[in-house]
């Protein structure tokens, strides 16, 4: 009895007890679960197979980006989904990017009534469910809308209907391929530039004008190479032929909607996020800035925001992967992404609920972990060192 | 030398008014509405985007609406703007959903005793507390019986006749009472030193963050089943309970992990010094610490979790959201969507704002900063 005392008031071996007893009852749950599952199936006459993935799925989608039609497998379908909640969150992100920097910006101006507007906007927005977001903006479009035929015209070459929007669609011609080349190059530049600058300032503190002109090139560049070509783009406008819109590039109801309430939702967290983030930097360091005779625009990209950068970056990448899980409620208007396809349609009929769920999961997983291994590594670099 | 009017001793000069139009109102104005040019420019133009909004908006919403109509026609016969006659003849199936008129009272009573047994956990100063947290411990069992039945007399209501903001309600208290005790496990597992704990801890945590919540749900729907033994058939709204309780606090639980890594080193070992044991470390040092740090992001989550059980329309359970949406099917009411789902943002928003705000309460309440 003593003996089992002592092993019990020993720190490790009392570790490795309560492990084992861990061990034994998580082991003992896991396999009743396998036990369930393989009773279930075998009760049902089922099996683990995903070779339901290589017949034809059957089914439509009315979005995609690589070529699908009905006679594809399930497992292309699954990729046109995948592709199409791609589309959604690349576009939600950049345009909540944009509209949140600038909510942020109007949130700490000294303005009392644009700072206004913009919290109640802020709470407004991110006190609302997304889910709500999405229906409402769905159903403005859908039904407060014209017909195509009384489009409400945008200068004769887009056109907002409650079937979509159709706006012009530009099209490759011969000898486009130099412009691309011209703008890899331009890029290429601009990124050596920024280096070769920043080293050239470290050494002798010299300065160039590095944004203009970087912008001046990659706006420059690639327009001489269309101007040589004698501009080998053209324009598929969209025209009213009967009951619709033929030509043009056609976005959907569903792709307006989604992409449009995931960044306006997103923006309003992008917003606060911004804000908290300059405000965290100290008072004196804006003051010592100014003490030193810094311009304004100066404090604030060489003082303030590198070091807001640190506090923002992280949360914001928190959002964006936010954004991209929230884009999954396509499936309550029916915009195509991968819940809807693999998670929707194949289920219901392959009737593989295992299989397709456990596919959703993992994928969704596997962007989930690899964009926070990332963000991982970048809080890495930008720690700052303890001396 | 003679003292005339303008000729004060040292420290006798009475105090001069502030100059004119830094002070009252025409300085507020100055100085937060026009203070630069940039500034003016910036007001005029949120004035003008205002008027827009105003301007569009009001008619819409109050002069042109009508609230007194049996359907849609109707509406578009007497005004033209918004036809809140929708929201008016649905309004108890927003409240109650499907659940028989006649038992309503049970959900009134229920709801107004939430009241009494929320409050002593949300406002710790309130007069007899000791007395009011029997009702809080007790309150789960009463809110079942009175709005299950089955006992007692009372009806058995099925629960896919629930639905309507107490549906929300419902599935809102329970996953956030039930989700702040396994996040703080899952919290604690976490920062444990026993290896397999953390490391179960970690991938239960991790995986439930990386996927949607719909997902998750349409895994309560679907595969829940399968993992049962053969023959059980659970409820989908408990199915759903448990779904959003294990999401919500995987998301509590880094919260609290967050809190619990603010707490300084020292405060460990002061602990081990005067020989607490793990239990008691925790109970008395490490838990009030921590809870207190996170309390605005632990309100977050849960303000997020309200938000999320919207989510359950879309496997079929009937919230305020579903009762919505089941009012635009009926063809009286076809294409009222605007309307439908501005009357369900409103009810989101007051109480979400609400909680927001009580966080920030609760955040000044309990700063010990001095600073």
């Amino acid at each position: 009895m003593l003996n089992v005392l002592k092993i019990w008031r020993n720190e490790k071996s009392r570790e490795i007890i309560v492990q084992v007893i861990v061990l034994i009852i998580f082991g003992w749950f896991i396999s009743w679960l396998a036990g369930n599952v393989s009773g279930n199936f075998e009760r049902l006459g089922k099996d683990l197979s995903f070779e339901f993935l290589f017949i034809p799925a059957g089914y439509d989608i009315n979005q995609y980006l690589i070529s699908y039609n009905n006679r594809d497998s399930h497992l292309r379908a699954a990729i046109v989904g995948l592709l199409n909640t791609g589309l959604v969150a690349i576009c939600g992100i950049v345009i909540a990017t944009i509209f949140g920097l600038f909510l942020g910006v109007l949130r700490l101006s000294k303005n009392w009534l644009a700072n206004r507007i913009a919290y109640w906007y802020v709470e407004f927005t991110r006190n609302v469910p997304i889910l709500l977001h999405i229906l409402l903006w769905h159903g403005i479009i859908i039904n407060t809308l014209p017909h195509p035929k009384q489009a409400i015209d945008i200068f004769n070459v887009s056109y907002l209907t409650n079937r979509g929007f159709y706006i012009p669609k530009p099209i490759a011609e011969v000898g486009i391929e130099l412009f691309y080349l011209f703008t890899v190059i331009a890029i290429i530049f601009a990124i050596l530039f920024s280096r070769y600058s920043r080293k050239r300032q470290e050494k002798t503190g010299k300065q160039f004008p590095v944004f203009w002109i970087n912008l001046m090139v990659i706006i420059v560049f690639p327009c001489m190479a269309l101007a040589f070509n004698n501009f080998p783009i053209s324009f598929s406008i969209p025209e009213l032929r009967g009951f619709n819109f033929r030509g043009g590039l056609h976005l959907s109801p569903e792709l307006i909607a989604l992409t449009f309430a995931l960044a306006i939702y997103t923006a309003a967290f992008i917003a606060e996020i911004v804000r908290a983030g300059i405000l965290a930097i100290h008072k004196g360091q804006r003051e010592a800035a100014e003490s030193i005779g810094l311009k304004p625009d100066r404090v604030m990209n060489l003082v303030i925001l590198p070091q807001a950068r640190r506090v923002i970056i992280p949360p914001l990448t928190s959002q964006y992967l936010n954004l991209t899980k929230n884009s999954s409620l396509a499936i309550a208007i029916g915009y195509m992404d991968l819940v809807a396809t693999l998670g929707g349609i194949s289920l219901n009929q392959t009737g593989r609920e295992m299989e397709t769920m456990v596919l959703v999961l993992l994928i969704y997983l596997g962007i989930s972990l690899s964009i926070s291994s990332l963000m991982n590594w970048y809080n890495y670099r930008v720690k700052l060192v303890d001396k | 030398m003679v003292f005339d009017k303008n000729n004060y001793a040292p420290g006798t000069h009475p105090d001069l008014p502030p100059p004119p139009g830094t002070v009252g109102v025409v300085g507020w104005l100055k100085n937060n509405l026009f203070s630069s040019l940039s500034n003016s420019i910036l007001t005029v133009l949120s004035l003008y985007l205002m008027y827009l909004l105003i301007e569009g908006s009001l008619s819409w919403f109050v002069v042109d609406a009508v609230v007194n109509a049996n359907d849609k026609p109707g509406c578009r016969k007497i005004a033209d703007g918004a036809c809140w006659a929708v929201i008016v003849k649905r309004f108890d199936q927003f409240i109650y959903g499907f659940y028989p008129l006649a038992e309503r009272w049970r959900i009134d009573i229920s709801f107004c005793l939430l009241f009494f047994a929320a409050a002593p956990l949300l406002y710790p100063d309130i007069k007899f507390r000791k007395y009011m947290l029997v009702l809080s411990c007790l309150y789960p069992f009463i809110a079942f019986i009175l709005i299950k039945g089955g006992f007692f007399n009372l009806l058995m209501i099925e629960t896919n006749l629930f639905g309507g903001a107490m549906l929300t309600v419902i599935i809102g208290v329970t996953s956030i009472a039930c989700s702040l005790p396994l996040g703080i496990l899952l919290a604690l597992g976490r920062q444990s030193r026993l290896k397999l704990v953390k490391v179960i801890s970690v991938c239960f945590i991790e995986f439930m963050r990386g996927v949607p919540l719909i997902t998750l749900l349409f895994v309560a729907s679907t595969m829940l089943n399968y993992f049962m033994p053969p023959g059980t058939n659970f409820n989908l709204l408990i199915r759903v309970i448990i779904m959003m309780t294990f999401f919500s606090a995987a998301y509590i639980a880094e919260v609290i992990r967050g809190g619990i890594q603010a707490i300084p080193k020292g405060q460990y070992e002061a602990a081990d010094a005067i020989g607490l044991t793990y239990w008691q470390t925790t109970r008395f040092i490490t838990l009030p610490q921590a809870l207190k740090i996170s309390i605005p992001g632990i309100v977050n989550t849960f303000i997020g979790l309200y938000k999320d059980t919207t989510l359950v329309v879309i496997i079929g359970l009937l919230d305020p959201l579903g009762i919505g949406r089941a009012a635009l099917a009926d063809t009286k009411w076809n294409g009222l969507s605007t309307e439908t789902y501005l009357f369900v943002a409103v009810i989101f928003f007051i109480s979400c704002f609400a909680m927001s705000r009580y966080s920030l309460w609760l955040e000044k309440k309990l700063s010990t900063d001095h600073n």
